[in-house]
Formats: structure tokens, sequence, C-alpha cells
């Protein structure tokens, strides 16, 4: 029984990767084998999809939006949930305990419900279609959550640790610099990479707020899939690239995942 | 950790109630003011009252998206849960299997929704899809666009392939903070596996398992993009679960008052589940 342990993660590992393998072998094709044949490797061998990706603007632009609004979002949420975290973590406030679960509620939102107003909202204040509108619609739940798993972290920082720090004669602000924070880079780093992640993978509101400045890749995508026929190359050439920036992330923070779902949080 | 009382902990967590307000509260208040009234556009307003939640409420439409979207989610934590954790209790404790395993395991999480979807359906397509076509050359009659069984069955697949791992990850998590002490312990009492796990390892998995559960349950409940992609619905109706049926509603057909009333009909229920759930892991947490 005990030999056999290794057999149900590889089983598993084996149906994860066949979409992939599946999505990858379709990129390399040529229109024609697609619709033609049934085959389990690129008999054409071709990189006709990747080149039209990488030299058409409408394309590749779509990448360069969503890698900005994502960065800009991590940005926010994790500059707004810093502070907001230490006071959850260190203090009791009036409505402190409504305030967390009334943040987490936004985390459950169905996107669905929010499309529309977001919609007529942020063209109200002239922000749709930018790539500010999309960071700032993505803090709806990445905030919640960034403060969630900050605040874990910082629960385990004992407290005496301020507590010298004000001794030794350090003002708040520089002990939360010099400090806090330095002691708590694992936490930041596991909360970047899930406010990334959310925002990296989110399209209705991303679609809804955008039109074409600052259009998503993943919309692009929507578009060849709808209008310009079945281009299925290329609409699989564009889905492998949107795996790239997530197993770079991946790669990087592999030995803080562990740990931080280990307390239990996100 | 005890706390200490302070009210200007609030100046803290002014940044954060802006930035959430701004983006919950007013938008928020739009869905309501759709709620309750008859718009013509130009900002002309007539009263409604509760005509649209009453609508909503007693239609079939409804009744049956709500019924679709509960049996998902009831499939989908049925599978996943004891699968994730399945899966944990057997992957490696140690070496390079452990950064592989992580690695790839996490790899469909960052794989943007629409991508996921459509990468399904490429590989479900009855006659150039790998799925499609082995489950044809087996002897199937499989086609998802066009049988409702087979389109739930892709679905649920989709979403067990796309979110398993989150299980497995969090249970994983759990399970390596269990020290080997315990195992020692169960091993000279001659512990059957079976006690172990439900001895030992539960136990020890119980706060992670909630979470998994409710993050499972919430995502799960409020699913659009993968089934919009790979679906679109269909066939027929077969596959609109309630976020799709509402958008539908509000920006395909554009029924402003209905489609406000379901909203807020819907994040009633997540809030409603999310509320029991909240409250029985605060509970656990101060058990412990």
């Amino acid at each position: 029984m005990k030999k056999f342990k290794w057999l149900v993660p590889t089983i598993y590992i084996i149906f994860l990767m066949l979409p992939i393998y599946w999505l990858l072998n379709m990129s390399f094709k040529t229109t024609t084998e697609i619709i033609n044949t049934y085959t389990l490797w690129p008999q054409e061998f071709t990189l006709d999809n990747y080149k039209k990706i990488f030299t058409d603007s409408t394309w590749y632009t779509g990448y360069l939006n969503s890698i900005y609004y994502v960065v800009l979002n991590t940005i926010i949420s994790v500059a707004a949930a810093l502070p907001a975290a230490y006071a959850f973590s260190r203090y009791k406030f009036l409505g402190d305990k409504h305030l967390f679960f009334w943040l987490l509620t936004n985390r459950m939102a169905p996107p669905a419900v929010f499309a529309l107003p977001f919609f007529q909202f942020y063209s109200s204040v002239n922000l749709f279609d930018t790539h500010v509108a999309v960071a700032l619609s993505h803090c709806l739940f990445n905030i919640p959550l960034a403060v969630w798993i900050l605040e874990g972290f910082m629960s385990s920082v004992p407290k005496e640790l301020d507590e010298t720090a004000y001794v030794d004669g350090y003002s708040f602000w520089k002990f939360f610099f010099k400090i806090f924070i330095p002691t708590i880079t694992a936490g930041i780093g596991i909360t970047m990479f899930f406010c990334f992640m959310f925002s990296w993978v989110e399209l209705l509101l991303a679609k809804t707020l955008t039109a074409v400045a600052a259009k998503p890749i993943a919309a692009t995508m929507t578009r060849t899939a709808s209008t310009s026929g079945y281009e299925l190359g290329l609409l699989a050439a564009a889905g492998s690239l949107t795996i790239i920036p997530g197993a770079i992330v991946i790669y990087f923070v592999r030995n803080y995942i562990a740990k931080g779902f280990a307390l239990g949080r996100v | 950790m005890n706390k200490t009382v302070n009210q200007k902990a609030w100046f803290f967590v002014i940044p954060v109630f802006v930035l959430v307000a701004f983006n919950a509260i007013i938008p928020l208040m739009t869905v309501v003011n759709y709620a309750f009234q008859e718009t013509f556009g130009n900002n002309q307003f007539m009263w409604e009252g509760t005509r649209w939640f009453k609508q909503i409420l007693i239609s079939e439409r409804f009744h049956a998206a709500l019924g679709r979207q509960v049996l998902f989610t009831l499939i989908i934590l049925a599978i996943q849960i004891p699968l994730g954790i399945f899966i944990a209790l057997n992957m490696p404790k140690e070496g390079l299997g452990v950064p592989i395993c992580l690695v790839l395991m996490s790899m469909p999480l960052l794989i943007p929704w629409n991508v996921v979807g459509a990468m399904w359906n490429i590989f479900a397509l009855p006659d150039i899809g790998f799925l499609g076509h082995s489950l044809n050359a087996l002897g199937f009659d499989y086609n998802f666009t066009q049988q409702s069984g087979d389109a739930w069955f892709t679905t649920i697949l989709m979403d067990v392939w796309h979110w398993t791992s989150l299980v497995v990850l969090l249970s994983y998590a759990g399970l390596r903070s269990i020290q080997p002490a315990y195992y020692q312990a169960a091993e000279i009492d001659g512990a059957t596996r079976w006690a172990v796990f439900r001895h030992i390892e539960l136990p020890k998995m119980k706060k992670v398992l909630t979470i998994a559960i409710l993050l499972r349950f919430m995502d799960s409940f409020m699913i659009y993009t993968e089934p919009f992609v790979l679906t679109g619905g269909g066939p027929g109706n077969a596959t609109a679960f309630l976020s799709i049926d509402l958008v539908k509603m509000a920006l395909g057909q554009f029924d402003l008052g209905p489609a406000a009333a379901m909203s807020l009909i819907y994040f009633f229920i997540v809030l409603t589940v999310c509320w029991v759930f909240y409250n029985l892991m605060m509970r656990n947490e101060s058990n412990s």
C-alpha cells in the first residue's frame, strides 16, 4: 500500500496537465490542421500563432494592460491593508469585529451583481476604460483578502516586539517600517501573490470596465472567439501565454505557499 | 493575544474602509435603487415597492436557476473536499517531490478564468478535443454542446480540475503542522490507518477544512466566467447557473428591476451561509 503512495499525486498531476498540454498542442498547429484532423501532437509545427500575437498591437497591448492594472491593484491593496491589518491584530476598537466581517462580505459578493452598477458608477466619475478603474474595482475583493492574510501573519508576531521598540525610543512609524515590516516579509510576499492571482484571473469586472484603452488580454481573447470565426490556434496561443506570469510567480513563492496556508488564512 | 483598547486604531483602518466603501456601498445602493423602482432612463424613477422581489421569488426561471446552482455547489463540495484530502494524505512529505507537487498543482489556480473555460472547450470538443475524441472512441455518445448531461459532466470535471488543488494545498498545510510524535504514539498503540486519520489528522485539519469549504462554497456559488465560456449556459438553459442567468437578465434583456431584485436575493443567500460558517470558524478558533 505504502509503495504505491506516489501514484495518487502522479495521476492527479497528469490529469491537471492534460488540458494544458492540449492547449499548447493546439497553439503550435495551423488552423487547417486543427479543423481537418485529430492529432496528438502538431504535424506541421508552426510558430505563426505566437508571431501574430507578438506583432499585432491589439494582442500584445492586452497583456500590457492586464499586467499594468494587476500590479497597480496589488500595490494599492497591500499598501492600504498593511496599517489596517496591524490595527486589527493589535487593538480593540469600536466596531472592529463588525468591520472585519463587513470587509469579508465583499469577498463574498458575486461579481455578476456588481457588473452593471460598476459600469454606471465608473462612467459617472469619468474613469471608464482606464487601468485605474479596474485596479480600484479589484480592491473590492483583494483588500479584504489582503487584510485577512496579513492579520494572520501579524498576530503570530509577539506583541513584546512592539513594546521593546517603544522602550528603545522608536517612534511608531519608524518601528513600523524599520522593524515590523521586515519581520513579516514572508506574509507580505504571500499576500502579494494572492492579490496578483485574483486580479489576474478575474475577467467579468475587468471586461465590463474597459473598452479599448485598458482592455485586458482575456477580453481580447473573447473577441476572437466570437467575431472573427473560430481561430482556435490563435486562441490557444494567447491562452498559453496567459499561463506564464502565474507560473513565474508560483515558482518564486513556492516555499512560502505552504507556510502561508499553514496559518490558516487565505 | 490580548489586545489593548485604542480607538485611534480607526485611523489605520480608514484607507481600507474608504477604498472598499467606494466600491461596495455606492454600487450596492444603485442596485437597491433599481430593485424598488421602475426606470425609463434619463434618471426618471417610479416607486415599485416590493413588486420585483415578489416577481422573482415566484418566478419559475429563478427557482430553476437556484436549483441548478445549489445542485452544482453540492456536487462540487462532495467531490472536491474528500478528493483534496485524499490527495494531500498521499503527497510526499520531504524531498524534491514537495516543490514539484506544489508548483504543478498550483498551476490551474493561476490561469485566467476565461482561459480555463476556453481550454476546456478545446479539450472537450467531440471531434478535435482530447477528452471528447477519446470518450467517443471508447463508445460513449459524448457531445457537451448538445446534451445537457454531458454539459454538466464537463462543467463539473472542469471545476474539479480548476479548484481541487486549493483543497489539496490547504489540507497539506494542515497535515504538515502535525508533529511526528503523534504518529509515533499512534504506532505504539497499534492504531489502524483509519484511526490515525479519524483521531489525529482530521482534527488537525478542521480549521483549514472549514476555510476550504467556505471558499469553495463562495466561489462555486458565484461561478460565472468558466461555464459561460465553456457552454454559454447551454444547451438551452441546462448550465445557466445563478450568475449567468443574472447577467443575461441585466445586460442581455436589460430587465433592470427584476435583475436588481434578484441580485439582492442572491447576495443575501451567500451572505447568510457565510455568516453561519464564519461564526463556526471563529468558535473553533477561540476553542483551540
